[in-house]
């Protein structure tokens, strides 16, 4: 027996999923009696908030970064969105980004600042380097490294600690993940997009159903995505509690991947691709749990309260706390309707927003801005609804002006602004005022988030963009509806 | 890290699920560069509300926090520790915490006890009829012990070791250095580096 049909026999004997391969491929050391195992970390994407004690800790031990080849840093939580060539006028956020330009230089770690093409929200520049790849194991300090998943890497977020250790180690002492299926079968109707596909999950996992699980998101209506819309997804698997979310790789990644500037190329794109193909989850392998969506009866989603398991299809009413048999998610609920401001009942479709924020590591990729000016391009947005439109990294800013979108933007009366998370999280001064409502392509819309006293509605950016035009939350479907679609 | 056996102090219950490390402490804050001096920032929202638990006498000076569940959920910020081990926190009760937070409080020497919900219910009624009471949690035997109620309590053994022992991760990792230099030696070519930089070909995307 030659060594490949050994290799066959082994294949059918232990079916594996697509996570327990790429865990097994990076095992350093196996754990014993209940200690971790120890896994090698392919990609270290750093950024300015959660790092500069972690580099304080390598000096303090006199610790060198071990592998400055394997990481790469960029500015995005702090950094303004408008003029971006003048000094950061908030004083602490111009010392985090001081601190990670002198950190960066001093431990040899290649960096892309505020105003370099390279320079966006890390999760969106990974990818569009290339260097988020199959098969990888990818870590950042911030939780929605989960996005990189959409490319079968396995991705997560880490908290300073664990950056300090990655930076010194190159790995991670870690307990294995269980794995949970989420099949989404069928095709979605014009007008629904990924982004319903994980708030319908998150709504039915609920925000701590995915603990101490790996996701794989699997079924015809995953396949048939883009990677921009398969990023989305993988992006909040952490929003149902999962650290990671993963997508087996097919001709939809590589061909992404393809000629980008960190893709192997040559021959190494070749042997990359043979490889690539293993790491689908192999026939009769076993999840611990699954989960099923209908992907043909979804509906433009959004969420009413104050915790992204908190939404409902946008047809619905605001649901009644008194209908809900679990007591903590009843007190919750009740406590999410009085910090939003809304009454049971109240068909969401009345609710009247005062912004709009298209943007964050969840949709701001080229294809999210192109999907939000499909609805928007010659029309002009309801009166007293602020807009705001903020690509995902300087390089989709330039791609979307070559394209004409930023003048689609800017005609609806839309503001068009630099790279970054902006109002996602509200560090820099994209913030709501207290009471102001935002329908939001982002991923939390938890208290306050989005600036103090803010109530966020997550949306797809197709929502997103129905409801700047009719200032009230609204899908596409609502415009066909009035003729308002061509 | 100091080591970790019993931590005996006032307790003060947290009655809310859900408990995002954004409301533990928001984004605004995290702009910091230094790993101390947070806990102004803790839960610094609700605290402007006098009657939040937090700011009421009887639990001045709690060590440990007990709180609904799913505590710790959303962003992997550490600042939600660092603010908590500030405030004076030696210990978090909850009967579901989130991954991340999870992680992030063993290495900051913060007991993340996961404790049964009903046993989280009883904890509640005897620290808010009694408050003031010394609560005890001692990590050896896993154990929550109020008057005379005693739960156990659940914390990982790997964790619960090194908050014994006060061990620093990075230090027992770099124990096995050799076999990461072995794995390093064998990482295929094509697998990515980010140095040094490459463009994008022409063919390619922008």
């Amino acid at each position: 027996m030659n060594a490949a049909s050994t290799n066959t026999v082994e294949t059918i004997e232990h079916p594996r999923t697509l996570a327990e391969k790429v865990w097994n491929a990076h095992l350093v050391a196996e754990g014993e009696d209940g200690t971790p195992d120890l896994i090698y970390i392919d990609l270290h994407l750093v950024h300015e908030v959660t790092s500069p004690q972690a580099f304080d800790g390598l000096r303090l031990a006199g610790r060198p970064v071990r592998r400055p080849d394997l990481t790469i840093a960029t500015e995005d939580h702090n950094t303004p969105t408008l003029d971006i060539d003048k000094p950061i006028a908030d004083l602490t956020s111009r010392t985090q980004i001081e601190t990670l330009r002198r950190n960066a230089a001093e431990f040899g770690i290649r960096l892309h600042s505020l105003g370099d093409k390279e320079q966006g929200i890390v999760h969106v520049v990974g990818p569009q380097l290339g260097l988020t790849q199959p098969g990888i194991t990818v870590v950042c300090g911030d939780s929605h490294t989960s996005t990189h998943g959409a490319f079968g890497a396995m991705a997560f977020g880490i908290g300073t600690s664990e950056v300090e250790h990655v930076l010194a180690t190159q790995t991670l002492p870690l307990k294995a993940f269980k794995t949970m299926a989420i099949n989404v079968e069928g095709a979605l109707r014009p007008g629904v997009t990924a982004k319903d596909i994980i708030l319908a999950v998150i709504a039915k996992i609920g925000t701590g159903g995915g603990q101490g699980y790996v996701l794989e998101y699997r079924g015809s209506a995953i396949r048939a995505l883009s990677m921009d819309g398969r990023m989305t997804i993988c992006n909040m698997s952490i929003e149902a509690g999962a650290r990671a979310g993963m997508v087996a790789p097919d001709a939809t990644t590589y061909a992404y991947l393809k000629g980008r500037a960190h893709a192997p190329a040559g021959a190494d794109w070749d042997a990359a691709v043979e490889y690539w193909e293993t790491l689908a989850t192999d026939e009769g392998a076993q999840f611990d749990a699954e989960v099923f969506i209908d992907a043909d009866t979804l509906e433009p989603f959004v969420t009413w309260g104050t915790n992204p398991g908190q939404g409902v299809s946008l047809s619905e009413t605001v649901p009644d706390p008194a209908t809900i048999a679990d007591q903590h998610e009843r007190a919750a609920a009740e406590r999410a309707l009085e910090y939003m401001a809304l009454e049971p009942g109240t068909p969401l479709k009345d609710v009247k927003v005062d912004a709009v924020f298209m943007g964050s590591c969840t949709n701001s990729r080229i294809e999210d801005l192109r999907a939000f000016a499909s609805i928007v391009k010659g029309k002009r947005k309801a009166d007293g609804v602020r807009v705001m439109v903020v690509p995902g990294s300087a390089r989709v800013r330039l791609e979307a002006e070559a394209e004409g979108l930023d003048k689609v933007f800017t005609d609806f009366g839309a503001e068009w602004r630099f790279a970054g998370c902006s109002m996602c999280l509200g560090m820099n001064p994209d913030q709501l005022a207290p009471g102001e409502r935002c329908a939001s392509t982002s991923n939390r819309n938890f208290e306050g988030r989005q600036g103090k006293g803010g109530r966020t509605h997550l949306v797809s950016p197709l929502v997103a963009a129905a409801t700047a035009i009719r200032g009230t939350l609204s899908s596409p479907w609502d415009l066909q509806t009035e003729g308002e679609v061509h | 890290m100091e080591k970790i056996t019993t931590v005996t102090g006032t307790a003060a219950p947290l009655r809310r699920s859900n408990v995002d490390t954004d409301q533990i402490i928001p984004a605004v804050f995290l702009k910091r560069v230094t790993k101390t001096g947070f806990d102004d920032a803790l839960f610094y929202a609700w605290r402007q509300d006098p009657e939040f638990v937090l700011n009421r006498p009887e639990y001045q000076g709690a060590k440990v926090l007990i709180a609904g569940p799913d505590f710790g959920t959303g962003s992997s910020r550490e600042h939600a520790v660092w603010a908590l081990r500030d405030f004076g926190f030696d210990v978090v009760i909850s009967s579901r915490f989130g991954d991340i937070f999870r992680g992030n409080s063993g290495k900051q020497g913060l007991v993340a006890a996961q404790v049964a919900y009903e046993d989280v219910e009883r904890l509640w009624a005897v620290v808010e009829a009694e408050p003031g009471i010394a609560v005890t949690v001692d990590l050896v035997e896993r154990t929550v012990t109020v008057g005379s109620l005693r739960v156990p309590f659940d914390i990982d053994d790997y964790t619960r070791w090194r908050l014994l022992e006060g061990l620093d991760d990075i230090g027992l990792t770099l124990r096995d250095e050799a076999a990461i230099t072995e794995f390093e030696s064998h990482r295929e070519a094509w697998r990515p580096t980010t140095l040094p930089i490459r463009e994008p070909a022409e063919s390619g995307s922008l």
